[in-house]
């Protein structure tokens, strides 16, 4: 590369093509304008004129400038300018490049190996023998010298490595050094490490040291922290960056797909530092977190995975006594509500919409009787891996349940009437608990001595029950059982779940058995005791440029190793499965503090101080190209094609070159003023069918609708409007007519989806198939075939032909009819729900509470409604005074109809209105 | 194919173009009210003129009884001598007539044409006879005529780049209609014009041009060809031909004024951007005028 004053070029040779171009400018110089030829019969006057002067003849000076400017820029351009261009290294003897190898190398790994490249390409060149070493994945011993070319093609299967490298190897490699000298190139990550010194010491001793360090900043993610309700996000960074970076919190969506959960923006401003972002997320998304991750940077220690602290577990509490006002001590989910609610999400409602939201744990406290679909569903929630504790109580005592045959809801079957010890009417103190036995959840607990059990049920003795019970009392009656059922449990405490029975809720065993049954979520980090003897499996594992992938055959790990965390081989940070529960081991961790390498003034450091380099080749290039264009322009007016004749075609192409764009703004405009039309009024709309005569009728016969409403009732619409069902949005209007002709085309799967929500919130379609003369409604005529495809996709409910007590008869015109151009009686409305009867006293049934989504008719009402500007009729109905009054019933229709889906079912409610009155007067 | 089908094939064709023509022209004639087209003396005609005095030498069946019964003295009926007048029409159909610089704007050729054909059709109408200066067509009257005309009319152009007039059908006191742009060379309608002075015939000269050919809104190096492509002239820079091309055009105009004005003819100039109808007005005013 030569260096021309700061520029650098990759092709100077190139640049003795400057050297024509004074040559360039005589030839140019010297040719005229092409001439243009035109037909003009006034060129018998012409003939014999002179022109007055010669210049023409010649390029106008700025002209030449303009074109010699753009081949200099073309000429330069591919000469490939540099701006910045990085010295070239010179040296002789063996050259080591030694690389951390860390995760924080990862975040521009590719740039650094090109740099790398460029060195091993150099010392390939002058002959010098090389060595790659990488601080993460040392070599046994000693330096490997090999020719440089050797080691580039070793390149690609360099990776960095997710944890960082370990003094003690380093220390000992460092004492393998050969001792005949060569020059060091330490590509660093820029971070701290208290061994650098000792290996830069170790490095001098043999010669020159350079060090690079990246300008990019280091920036890492601590792992996420659950606390009030909030997940709290801090992040580190070193050295200047963006304002501010990006976490995503990924995970899988309900349907299994990966996706960004949620985001949060850490504003670290213009320079190094930590700061936080809190991020509050409703439990069901919380839940599904796997991993915070800094968006658009490629190194583990941008991503944090997160484990069970994260999670925390819905718990549903569902009791058989309906509260009790005032009893709240008493009420049997109480002090569950006390234990579950600091570590465990919990959730109310009914089983039904309980198993919905699919919760870890399901309570029921005291219920004896359970709906068989409820049974069954729950059956089938527990076998699907759920946790079903139950607690015994005085409904579960008095009834049947699990009597004779074992209930799969109940982990044992249960005698009659359970029993009663140390009470007034009782013999007998009431009973301790026996100290847990080993292999069951509880054991270790400590048992305290005033926990008392004065009630509780009994189990029947059967074979399996000494496998069941997990707890007992000290004279050995099971007080906790549980079974196995498919992939889950069932879990019953012989005893109240409130205080009534034992004193078990009011201590801090109650507490504990919750968290060992995993009902609640435990501590976040667990100590070393608790990991001791333990193994974990590695589920994932991170890489260091932040991906995670499966772990496959990795060995296990020691509990041990987990708990002194040093991440190194033995231990990759990724997830580690344990019995029943998983952990995140991170690369960063809540205590790692970064910091940035400090290196002895005597070093030279690249890449920090230097501005990065910069290609002009494409400025220049793209600045020929613009000389050039206006050079075009120029030309052309020189020839005096941009101001003669037909010169609207050269500007109209000069000008729509130069201004691209402008329309999406324009279109923007068009939705919003499309918006604020549409719902300054009520407006009453008509889908548009594409038979231009149709959709004019459509449009006139709301137009007549609209007047007939201003004029009778206090709705006051605007103009009708023509909706395009691929273009506009449909939510704005109440109400849309639909016209159908066989021949329109099906709405796009975009626009049906429109459709849809707009039916589902409350708006009303008007389907007319506008033949009910012809045929009576059905699929016989080919317009009915048609409304049956295109209303398929709809989300339609059941249809009945409109019932006499039906709303629309009453919104605000009594009618029995609802005539068009055609007086048919077909017109089919939502279904009333199967129930739905008679009451006693009552004109009517009380039939849907909301609007029908849909009218269906062939009657052709826009016909009959359809009048023009001027207010006049513009299609005959039926003969003389008869038609007349057809034409005013299809008004009355019209109105009526508008009035149900602007008010709904109030006309229905007002039927109630007497009964109302002669409650209150009693 | 048949003998008659072919002929009606051929029928077919040539009178293809012929209702569009006449169409135009006849949409253009009835924009211009019909005005008295009399002699304006007495005369053999239809039209009532006036009761005079008889006269000795009177017959006795030229007086008009029922006038004369009225009064004591007889009265004799005259009527509006209407003699039919020879209207002659040239139509420069060269190759420079075909030309228009836009595609909103007719050539001249085919204004000029509806202009002819408009003025034979309010001359017909008036009772007149019309006829193209060329021998093919003397002046005849009626509805045929005009389907003659608009055939002949409708002609493909002349091979020549600049027309010249052909005065050797005009009948001498007759009338005549020169519809060109002018522009070639000017010695044949002088001498034209002189001959049709020679030969008592007095008429109308109508400059067709196209709004281009006023302007000369040209700039740049340009090589202008005839429509023809016979004649070209290159120029380095359109735009300072502008003033020199114009004065000669001013130049050509009064030339032509002054001719009209020696051999007693009306001149008048027509752009093919601006309303026919004015045009046909002026052209049957010179018609009309009176001598």
């Amino acid at each position: 590369m030569v260096t021309l004053g700061g520029i650098g070029f990759t092709a100077p040779w190139l640049l003795l093509g400057l050297i024509a171009l004074p040559i360039l400018w005589l030839l140019l110089r010297a040719v005229p304008p092409a001439p243009i030829r035109r037909r003009f019969p006034g060129v018998a006057l012409l003939l014999g004129l002179q022109d007055d002067e010669t210049q023409s003849d010649k390029t106008p000076w700025w002209l030449l400038l303009l074109r010699t400017l753009a081949i200099a820029a073309v000429i330069i351009g591919f000469a490939g300018p540099v701006l910045n261009p990085e010295p070239e290294h010179d040296g002789d003897g063996p050259l080591l490049v030694v690389i951390d190898g860390t995760w924080a190398d990862a975040r521009d790994w590719p740039r650094r190996m090109a740099r790398l490249d460029g060195l091993l390409a150099e010392a390939s060149r002058s002959g010098r023998t090389a060595s790659v070493v990488m601080l993460t994945d040392l070599p046994v011993e000693g330096v490997p010298f090999q020719a440089a070319d050797a080691w580039r093609q070793r390149l690609p299967s360099l990776t960095p490595q997710p944890w960082s490298p370990d003094p003690e190897g380093l220390a000992l490699w460092a004492d393998t050094l050969p001792e005949d000298g060569f020059e060091t190139y330490w590509m660093s990550d820029g971070l701290a490490y208290p061994w650098r010194d000792d290996l830069l010491g170790a490095l001098e001793a043999q010669g020159g040291v350079t060090v690079f360090t990246s300008p990019q900043p280091v920036t890492a993610l601590r792992p996420a922290q659950f606390e009030g309700g909030t997940i709290q996000l801090s992040g580190v960074r070193i050295g200047a960056g963006a304002p501010d970076v990006t976490v995503n919190a990924h995970g899988l969506d309900p349907a299994g797909t990966p996706r960004t959960l949620a985001t949060a923006r850490l504003i670290f401003g213009d320079g190094s530092g930590e700061v936080e972002v809190e991020m509050s997320l409703p439990p069901e998304l919380r839940n599904r977190v796997t991993r915070f991750e800094i968006a658009g940077l490629r190194s583990a220690g941008a991503v944090s995975l997160t484990d069970d602290a994260l999670r925390r577990r819905e718990v549903a509490l569902i009791s058989g006594a309906g509260a009790r006002e005032g009893l709240q001590l008493l009420a049997p989910t109480h002090y569950l509500e006390q234990a579950l609610a600091p570590t465990s999400d919990l959730i109310d409602g009914t089983i039904s919409d309980i198993l919905l939201a699919n919760p870890d744990v399901m309570v029921l406290a005291d219920v004896a009787a359970l709906p068989a679909n409820e049974a069954e569903a729950l059956e089938d929630w527990v076998e699907a891996g759920g946790l079903l504790v139950r607690f015994a109580g005085p409904r579960l005592a008095a009834s049947d349940l699990s009597r004779a045959e074992e209930d799969p809801l109940m982990p044992v079957r249960l005698r009659a009437g359970g029993r009663t010890v140390g009470g007034a009417m009782s013999w007998g103190e009431p009973k301790t608990l026996r100290a847990f036995d080993a292999g069951t959840p509880f054991f270790g607990l400590e048992v305290p001595q005033e926990v008392v059990v004065s009630a509780q049920v009994m189990a029947q003795p059967d074979p399996t029950l000494a496998d069941r019970v997990i707890a007992s009392l000290a004279d050995g009656t099971p007080l906790v059982t549980r079974k196995p059922l498919g992939e889950g449990q069932v879990v019953l405490f012989h005893v109240t779940a409130n205080a009534e029975w034992s004193t078990l809720p009011l201590s801090v065993l109650f507490v504990q058995m919750m968290e060992r049954l995993a009902i609640s979520t435990r501590p976040a980090d667990p100590s070393a005791e608790d990991l001791a003897g333990t193994t974990w499996a590695p589920d994932q594992v991170l890489t260091a440029f932040g991906a995670v992938e499966e772990a496959g055959t990795l060995p296990g790990v020691a509990g041990e190793v987990l708990a002194e965390g040093a991440l190194g081989p033995d231990l990759m940070p990724g997830l580690y499965a344990g019995e029943d529960r998983r952990i995140a081991v991170n690369v960063v961790r809540s205590d790692t503090v970064l910091e940035a390498a400090a290196w002895p003034d005597r070093i030279p450091v690249e890449g920090l101080a230097i501005a990065p380099e910069r290609a002009l080749k494409r400025l220049l290039l793209s600045g020929a190209l613009a000389l050039l264009f206006i050079d075009i322009i120029a030309s052309l007016w020189l020839a005096g094609r941009l101001t003669g004749p037909r010169s609207g075609v050269a500007a109209a192409l000069a000008l729509a070159l130069m201004l691209p764009g402008g329309q999406a703004d324009a279109q923007a405009q068009d939705i919003e003023d499309f918006a604020l039309s549409a719902t300054n009024e009520v407006v009453l709309a008509h889908v548009i069918t594409g038979d231009a005569q149709l959709d004019e009728m459509a449009q006139a016969g709301l137009r007549g609708l609209s007047n007939i409403l201003y004029r009778r009732t206090s709705v006051e619409p605007d103009t009708p409007v023509a909706v395009d069902l691929e273009m506009d949005e449909l939510v704005f209007f109440p109400f849309l007519y639909w016209p159908v002709t066989p021949d329109q085309p099906l709405p796009s799967a975009e626009a049906y989806a429109r459709l849809n929500r707009f039916l589902r919130t409350g708006g009303m379609i008007l389907f007319d198939t506008r033949d009910a003369d012809a045929a009576a409604f059905g699929s016989a005529s080919p317009n009915g075939r048609k409304l049956q495809q295109l209303a398929a996709p709809l989300d339609i409910p059941p249809l009945e032909p409109i019932p006499s007590d039906h709303v629309l008869t009453r919104t605000f015109y009594l009618l029995q009819d609802f005539p068009g151009r055609h007086a048919s009686r077909d017109v089919w409305v939502e279904a009333a729900p199967p129930d739905a009867e008679l009451v006693e006293g009552m004109p009517f049934r009380n039939l849907n509470d909301n609007v029908t989504p849909v009218v269906i008719g062939g009657n052709d009402w826009a016909a009959a409604w359809a009048t023009d500007a001027s207010g006049n009729r513009m299609y005959p109905v039926g003969r003389g005074f008869a038609g007349e009054r057809q034409r005013e019933i299809a008004y009355r229709f019209g109105v009526n109809l508008v009035m149900h889906v602007l008010t709904g079912n109030y006309k229905s409610d007002q039927v109630h209105v007497p009964a109302l009155l002669d409650r209150l007067g009693q | 194919m048949t003998e008659p089908a072919r002929l009606r094939q051929g029928a077919e064709d040539l009178a293809a173009p012929l209702p569009p023509l006449l169409a135009a022209a006849e949409h253009l004639a009835s924009t211009v009210l019909l005005g008295r087209h009399g002699r304006r003396r007495s005369g053999i005609g239809d039209e009532f003129w006036q009761y005079r005095p008889s006269i000795p030498g009177d017959e006795a069946r030229m007086i008009d009884w029922r006038r004369s019964a009225r009064s004591d003295a007889h009265f004799v009926r005259e009527k509006e001598w209407q003699a039919a007048q020879s209207v002659l029409i040239w139509l420069d159909r060269a190759q420079s007539m075909e030309f228009a610089s836009a595609k909103t704007l007719p050539p001249k050729c085919e204004r000029a044409a509806t202009l002819a054909l408009a003025l034979s059709v309010l001359l017909v109408r008036g009772g007149e006879r019309v006829g193209l200066t060329d021998l093919a067509m003397p002046p005849r009257s009626g509805e045929l005529q005009l389907m003659r005309l608009a055939a002949t009319l409708s002609e493909d152009p002349e091979d020549a780049d600049f027309g010249a007039p052909e005065t050797r059908g005009m009948l001498a006191q007759s009338r005549a209609v020169f519809l060109s742009d002018f522009l070639g060379e000017f010695e044949p309608v002088e001498r034209a014009l002189t001959k049709a002075a020679d030969k008592g015939v007095k008429g109308a000269l109508l400059q067709v041009l196209d709004p281009q050919e006023e302007a000369f809104p040209f700039d740049g190096r340009t090589i202008f060809e005839s429509m023809g492509g016979g004649m070209r002239h290159e120029t380095m820079k359109a735009g300072d031909l502008r003033s020199r091309y114009l004065d000669r055009l001013a130049a050509r105009k009064a030339a032509l004024t002054d001719l009209a004005r020696a051999t007693g003819w009306q001149y008048s100039t027509h752009h093919t951007d601006s309303s026919a109808s004015s045009a046909l007005l002026w052209l049957y005013a010179a018609m009309e005028h009176d001598h």
